[in-house]
């Protein structure tokens, strides 16, 4: 293996699943996997029907903790999400699912998302990863799981129909996080009025739960009348207006700097170099939001050469021991449990601004010696498997001759799996 | 066959089972209430520590830095008998020798002369000279004459969170690991911290684990067991000791117990291990009860180590080493050896103690007297070993 395919399938992959083959060109490996139609297959495919029916079911039969269907729909659906992470021929895609995913974070630690986040990123992350950014931003914030997780479903402007005779009124949850969050950052300096206006502009983008069709439903009684003023933008009422404001966000100047930035960030270096930001910040202008061409251009920086500059998240790091023993899904149990155990339980992030994306964020005492314990147990497994054989295969030239003397001097192969599990070669990426 | 039988019966009180027919001959040949347990002693652990020839005159002056003090001496080493004296961390082990229950057997090896660990295990446990995807006690499960049907749990249990190769294959295997087992020794975190050592974010956030959960460099380099882990290795033979103690149980188990690879500094870091060894037969017996008396324990090891100190008072991967067979149903009281010595011209290789005796013979023995193996079974059970008989009369019959 050559820096080269190393840096294909560790740094922007989920590290080399089994003896599959090594690509021939990896570099063309990578940029296939953008082009090629995405290859996940998540069986059963969780639709939004479902988890609402979850939803209301639970309400309507109070189950005790830990039985309701919306805990169990969220099990058997995240087991689905981790295991074609295990087996995916396109890990390169299956990465950008995963970092859009946390950029528009829905976490079910709000409980009514349970049920409905493997359709929010089958309906709105998965399709949209190598397309355009504003089609991605429109499907993400007209799907309920994002509708619910950040209270825009409930949001009605004082001046509505709905307004004027109820007791409801705005949210701006949903607004803020978009602008703070989604797209253009603080970096564009609006302002709280801003903000408010633009919670006018999202009134009525609400969730239809009761009866067909289910999802995303615009209710007129509950939309602010008027025109709305966002970061000197007009914007007419209607549903129309939101998607004109949307549009706005997405192509603005500073949500293509902010979206760079976050993506250098994760794929190359936890302090991202200004002329790898400045590259990818253009070709997200050039392209109107082209996100399979930021990806693309990502593969080429110059910066992302220098590897093992990030370290793994504990799903990053379990998905690739798992993937170096090729190990079906079925034989781990739990296997986002594991995850969960290494301190990023899959689909529950603690805010609506996602999981940390800075090594230091991840590699607490604690957190390490979390990793120490599950790589000891995990280290049970590799069976008959050479552990040198694995490191060379998976690690190639990143494998530093201490780690490769010191598995030589292990006690037994688990030890010597443990100790390849645990350097910091294969933790960073 | 007909010897075994007559054994067996005379052990179990069927003194009629020969006449009882089809059936109650298969009773009477099946595994019954024998209990066998397996010790893989992961690492390579040093005989010559362990059951030491302080009786060979070569001994001192090969290793005298790393021999215990004499018997009778302070911390010196338990006489067995005038030639060998077990390491002095093996109290218990001494007290079932002089009980009769223990059966040191020294200058042992497998069939096979590599000196890489992770080959030498998957020999050890395979059986052969050559990797096998099943292990010896497996095939012995499997081969083993039961009366009418299997155990609905299975017969055999692995004790730890993964099934060794020595339990592998077609037989079912339980398994079975207290919560929160498995942390890993102290040497391996040491050699972990160790590793991450120059990366400037893992290196110091593992030290500073490491020392929060109770660590101290002095302890790491010492060898000691952490000190969470000083009981795993007693807990884990008190389970199996209960487990298999229980009627309707299994009847075999396997543990695995590591920490012996002494590269360095010797005379310390085996004393950990030694001790976890002992009182985990300790305790293994204790909770066995009145079914000690039906049980034979093996312990086993992948090669033994050099007979001389190496540079960093430890020592390197050698041949011959020791292996414990002990149990209440064991004929013990006796060191088994055929002594090899320690002399010039007598190590093999001018470094290992030569072994004089196949680990597959005391296997075979254990096998054929204790669980009723015929040659057949025990031909399929170790494969190309026909050159290694049975080694007959190490249990009480």
């Amino acid at each position: 293996m050559d820096i080269n395919t190393a840096q294909a399938l560790i740094r922007f992959g989920l590290g080399r699943r089994g003896e599959e083959p090594l690509p021939a060109d990896p570099h063309a490996w990578l940029l296939a996997q953008l082009r090629a139609p995405d290859p996940a297959r998540i069986e059963p495919r969780p639709t939004v029907a479902e988890g609402l029916a979850a939803l209301r079911d639970d309400r309507a039969n109070k189950p005790p903790p830990g039985q309701s269907l919306a805990g169990a729909l969220f099990k058997a659906q995240s087991a689905a999400e981790l295991a074609n992470a295990l087996t995916t021929p396109a890990p390169f895609r299956e990465r950008l699912v995963w970092f859009w995913t946390n950029h528009f974070t829905v976490s079910r630690r709000r409980g009514e998302v349970t049920p409905l986040v493997a359709a929010f990123i089958e309906d709105a992350i998965r399709p949209h990863v190598t397309g355009r950014f504003d089609d991605m931003l429109l499907a993400v914030m007209r799907h309920p799981a994002m509708l619910l997780y950040l209270d825009n479903a409930g949001s009605v402007g004082p001046n509505s129909p709905a307004g004027t005779r109820g007791h409801r009124g705005l949210n701006e949850n949903l607004a803020r996080e978009c602008l703070e969050l989604h797209t253009v950052s603080p970096l564009a300096g609006y302002s709280q009025a801003d903000v408010t206006e633009f919670a006018k502009v999202l009134t009525g983008w609400s969730v239809e739960r009761r009866t067909e069709p289910f999802g995303f439903r615009f209710r007129p009684e509950a939309h602010e009348p008027g025109a709305q003023t966002v970061m000197q933008q007009r914007f007419p009422p209607s549903e129309a207006g939101g998607v004109a404001a949307l549009h706005f966000l997405a192509a603005h100047p500073a949500t293509c700097r902010f979206l760079a930035t976050k993506l250098v960030c994760h794929f190359v270096a936890d302090t991202p170099p200004p002329d790898a930001v400045r590259r990818i910040e253009g070709v997200l202008r050039d392209t109107r939001g082209d996100l399979g061409a930021a990806a693309a251009a990502l593969v080429s920086l110059d910066a992302a050469r220098q590897l093992n500059t990030k370290l793994r998240t504990p799903q990053e790091y379990v998905v690739a021991g798992v993937r170096m023993l090729d190990i079906p899904a079925e034989q781990i149990p739990n296997l986002a449990g594991i995850a969960g155990g290494l301190g990023q339980p899959l689909w529950s992030a603690p805010a609506p601004n996602g999981w940390p994306d800075k090594a230091a964020d991840w590699a607490g005492p604690e957190a390490m010696m979390r990793r120490i314990d599950w790589a000891q147990g995990f280290a049970g497994r590799i069976g008959t498997s050479d552990p040198v054989e694995l490191a060379q295969a998976n690690l190639g030239p990143l494998l530093r001759p201490a780690t490769l003397d010191a598995m030589h001097h292990a006690g037994s192969r688990r030890d010597a799996f443990t100790l390849l599990l645990t350097s910091p070669e294969f933790q960073r990426r | 066959m007909n010897t075994f039988l007559s054994r067996r019966s005379a052990l179990l009180g069927l003194t009629a089972a020969v006449t009882l027919g089809r059936a109650s001959l298969a009773v009477a040949a099946a595994p019954g209430d024998h209990r066998f347990v397996v010790v893989i002693m992961r690492g390579a652990m040093d005989g010559l520590s362990a059951v030491v020839p302080y009786g060979d005159p070569a001994l001192h002056t090969l290793r005298g830095e790393i021999v215990p003090p004499a018997p009778n001496q302070p911390d010196g080493l338990l006489d067995l008998g005038g030639f060998y004296g077990l390491h002095p961390a093996l109290a218990e082990f001494h007290g079932l020798y002089q009980a009769g229950e223990l059966r040191p057997i020294h200058a042992v090896a497998g069939s096979y002369r590599v000196r890489s660990h992770f080959e030498a295990q998957d020999y050890l446990e395979s059986g052969a000279d050559h990797r096998m995807t099943s292990g010896w006690l497996n095939r012995a499960v499997a081969a083993m004459p039961r009366s009418g049907g299997v155990r609905p749990e299975g017969d055999v249990l692995a004790l730890g969170v993964s099934v060794p190769l020595l339990l592998r294959g077609a037989a079912t295997v339980g398994s079975w690991a207290p919560h929160g087992f498995g942390t890993p020794a102290a040497d391996l975190y040491a050699a972990i911290a160790a590793l991450n050592q120059p990366d400037p974010l893992t290196g110091p956030a593992i030290a500073e684990g490491l020392r929060a959960r109770g660590f101290s460099q002095s302890v790491m380099t010492a060898g000691d067991p952490a000190p969470k882990d000083r009981n795993a290795f007693p807990a884990l033979a008190k389970a199996a000791g209960e487990l298999l103690a229980a009627p309707d149980g299994p009847r075999i188990a396997a543990l695995e117990i590591d920490g012996w690879d002494t590269h360095t500094a010797q005379a310390n870091r085996m004393t950990g291990p030694l001790k976890q060894l002992d009182a985990g037969m300790a305790a293994l017996k204790a909770a066995l009860g009145p079914v000690w008396k039906q049980t034979v324990v093996l312990t086993m090891t992948e090669f033994g180590r050099t007979v001389r100190v190496n540079g960093t008072k430890g020592t390197d991967h050698g041949t011959a080493t020791v292996a414990f067979v002990l149990g209440g149903a064991v004929a013990g009281g006796r060191v088994q050896a055929t002594w090899p010595g320690l002399g010039a011209g007598k190590l093999f290789e001018d470094r290992d103690l030569a072994p004089t005796l196949d680990l597959r013979s005391v296997a075979k023995g254990l096998l054929a007297q204790h669980l009723g193996l015929g040659d057949a079974a025990l031909a399929q059970v170790f494969p190309g070993s026909g050159s290694a008989q049975p080694s007959l009369g190490m249990l009480r019959v």
